[in-house]
């Protein structure tokens, strides 16, 4: 048997396609003239929700990384190596280092951001809050290996960083 | 050459080139009005970075389509390929000519150039590039040639895609042909003359004479009919860009394909210009006849209240497009041959008769009255085709199209 076609039955007598038309016609005039929702990118851009309303990133938007500093300028991390163990997409390069007090600090520390999946693992593993997942999207540069960001790049960035969870919600009920 | 024929053709050349220009200016300007329409029925903003409100983007457009690289198909009739934009181009910018933008300009001037001579013009100049007296059929003669560049751009592509547009192009206007010739028909009944400039006189008599009114199906139908000369939505089955790619211009880039383009859109100019001309009375102001003691003042407003009447249509054109779906191939040639084709032909007759009924036995001699009496006719036609008759039957549904072995054998 062939494959069973469901004919539908329309409303041939009862329609009117002139109406309808006028119809169609009158309700696309009254969007026109409606206000329009595109925003004008360059010029507005999205910024946290305190200060946007509609137009904003979540705050659980999960961009390109940034590394914390304390208050003398240095990089909270102590290189305990959890981040490159958790990274699925293992794009986290960390060379250990120890000063004289035997502070454990990272000689090299890179994020690949291509081979990221922006999981936010690093962030929710790192017991020292150092590494962040940020609040950002303008990534663009002009040649591949700009994009792997060194300790320094990832120390200077300023863009606000991911709270992962919900704010409003912080249990996830 | 006398001196009067001289002026004759100076002046002649000059409203050449003045529609010309507002022509290709428009047109272009219709390219981002398109475009604006579309995105405001959509929510969005539109093109709005070139210049200011994007006003440039035509500009911006036509120099990316000049220095764009021309492609040649390989297995392309080339002297056709190359010859059928201009070939859909030239009618559709030929029918400018004769349309008439504003009310007769009296122009007096007598002046002599060295080495040309003496040129002398005394009277009053038709806003017409030349007005014909036989207007109409010009326009339905030249019109219907439109379509060569169409079918032979299909054809000369070696597409398949290119030919079925072509093809359906070409039987859409010839079908369509018929039935704008018939909607005209009821119009040259009333005017008893082809000439355009006859046609908006007959439709000053009256304080609101426009034929829209005593002859509103006729206004119906020219007006459908013109969707489909212009290949727009929702005609636009030549193109249809989820069937068949782009249609007959497939495999046209760069100039040749803007050229298309600016055939499409000029031909919208056109039709909306007829409209205008035929049955909204073209430049003529309602409920005064200030407008036809010429003057340089009246020729301005009638050319604005002109430019008006057609913006709105052209407006219209856009409305409608980003309104309805596309008809299916067999609905649209139902449409045409079984609805328009019949309406027409009985309007004809009816207009006909009532015109005879009223202008002969009656000798009514206010056309006030006929007008009326038109308009009533109108009226309770217009209730039995778009109350009565337009239950599905207009355009057929489903259940005229042929399916081999019938529907039910697959149910």
């Amino acid at each position: 048997m062939a494959i069973g076609v469901k004919v539908m039955k329309r409303p041939e007598r009862d329609v009117s396609y002139v109406r309808a038309t006028l119809k169609g016609m009158m309700l696309t005039f009254r969007k026109m003239l409606e206000p329009k929702v595109t925003m004008q990118y360059p010029e507005e851009k999205s910024a946290p929700e305190a200060e946007r309303g509609a137009w904003s990133l979540s705050p659980r938007w999960r961009g390109t990384h940034r590394m914390l500093t304390d208050e003398q300028g240095r990089s909270k991390c102590v290189a305990c190596g959890l981040c490159p163990q958790i990274c699925p997409a293992n794009c986290i390069k960390l060379v250990p280092g120890e000063d004289e007090e035997g502070n454990r600090y990272p000689l090299i520390y890179e994020i690949d951001e291509f081979r990221c999946v922006f999981c936010g693992y690093c962030q929710e593993v790192c017991p020292e809050e150092a590494i962040h997942v940020g609040v950002h999207y303008e990534n663009a540069e002009y040649s591949r290996d700009r994009f792997v960001y060194d300790l320094e790049r990832l120390s200077s960035q300023t863009h606000p960083v991911s709270t992962l969870w919900d704010p409003t919600d912080p249990k996830g009920e | 050459m006398t001196p009067e024929l001289k002026g004759f053709l100076l002046l002649t050349v000059v409203k050449l080139l003045v529609v010309f220009t507002i022509t290709m200016v428009g047109v272009a300007l219709l390219t981002l009005m398109e475009r604006k329409v579309s995105a405001w029925m959509q929510y969005r903003r539109g093109p709005n970075r070139v210049g200011f409100a994007g006003l440039l983007q035509p500009a911006a457009d036509g120099l990316k389509n000049i220095i764009k690289e021309e492609t040649l198909p390989a297995q392309a009739n080339r002297l056709l390929f190359v010859l059928a934009p201009a070939l859909s181009f030239i009618p559709a910018l030929t029918l400018t000519s004769i349309i008439p933008w504003a009310s007769p300009l009296p122009v007096r001037f007598d002046f002599t150039l060295p080495l040309l001579g003496r040129f002398v013009y005394d009277g009053l100049l038709p806003m017409a590039v030349a007005d014909l007296p036989v207007g109409m059929l010009f326009v339905l003669a030249i019109g219907s040639t439109g379509v060569y560049g169409i079918a032979l751009a299909g054809w000369s592509s070696n597409n398949k895609y290119a030919l079925l547009g072509g093809l359906r192009a070409s039987a859409q206007m010839v079908s369509y042909e018929v039935a704008m010739g018939l909607a005209v028909v009821p119009v040259v009944i009333l005017t008893g003359n082809m000439a355009f400039s006859e046609i908006i006189k007959a439709q000053q008599q009256l304080a609101f004479g426009w034929f829209i009114l005593p002859l509103f199906l006729s206004f119906h139908n020219f007006l459908v009919a013109g969707f489909a000369e212009t290949n727009r939505s929702p005609f636009d089955l030549p193109e249809a860009e989820s069937e068949l790619v782009a249609g007959y211009h497939t495999e046209y880039s760069a100039m040749k394909f803007s050229m298309f383009y600016i055939a499409e859109y000029t031909s919208m100019v056109t039709i909306s210009a007829m409209v205008t001309t035929l049955f909204l009375g073209g430049w003529d102001i309602p409920f005064t006849h200030w407008d036809e003691t010429p003057g340089v003042l009246q020729t301005v407003v009638t050319g604005a209240v002109m430019f008006a009447k057609m913006f709105f249509w052209l407006f219209f054109f856009m409305w409608v497009r980003w309104t309805l779906p596309r008809f299916r191939y067999d609905q649209l040639m139902a449409l045409g041959w079984k609805v328009l084709m019949p309406i027409g032909l009985a309007y004809v007759m009816l207009i006909a008769t009532a015109v005879y009924i009223t202008d002969s036995l009656l000798a009514l001699t206010s056309p006030m009255l006929k007008m009326l009496i038109l308009t009533g006719i109108n009226l309770a036609l217009g209730y039995i085709v778009f109350i009565v008759i337009d239950r599905g039957l207009l355009i057929s549904g489903s259940k005229n199209r042929p399916v081999p072995g019938g529907l039910d054998r697959a149910a």
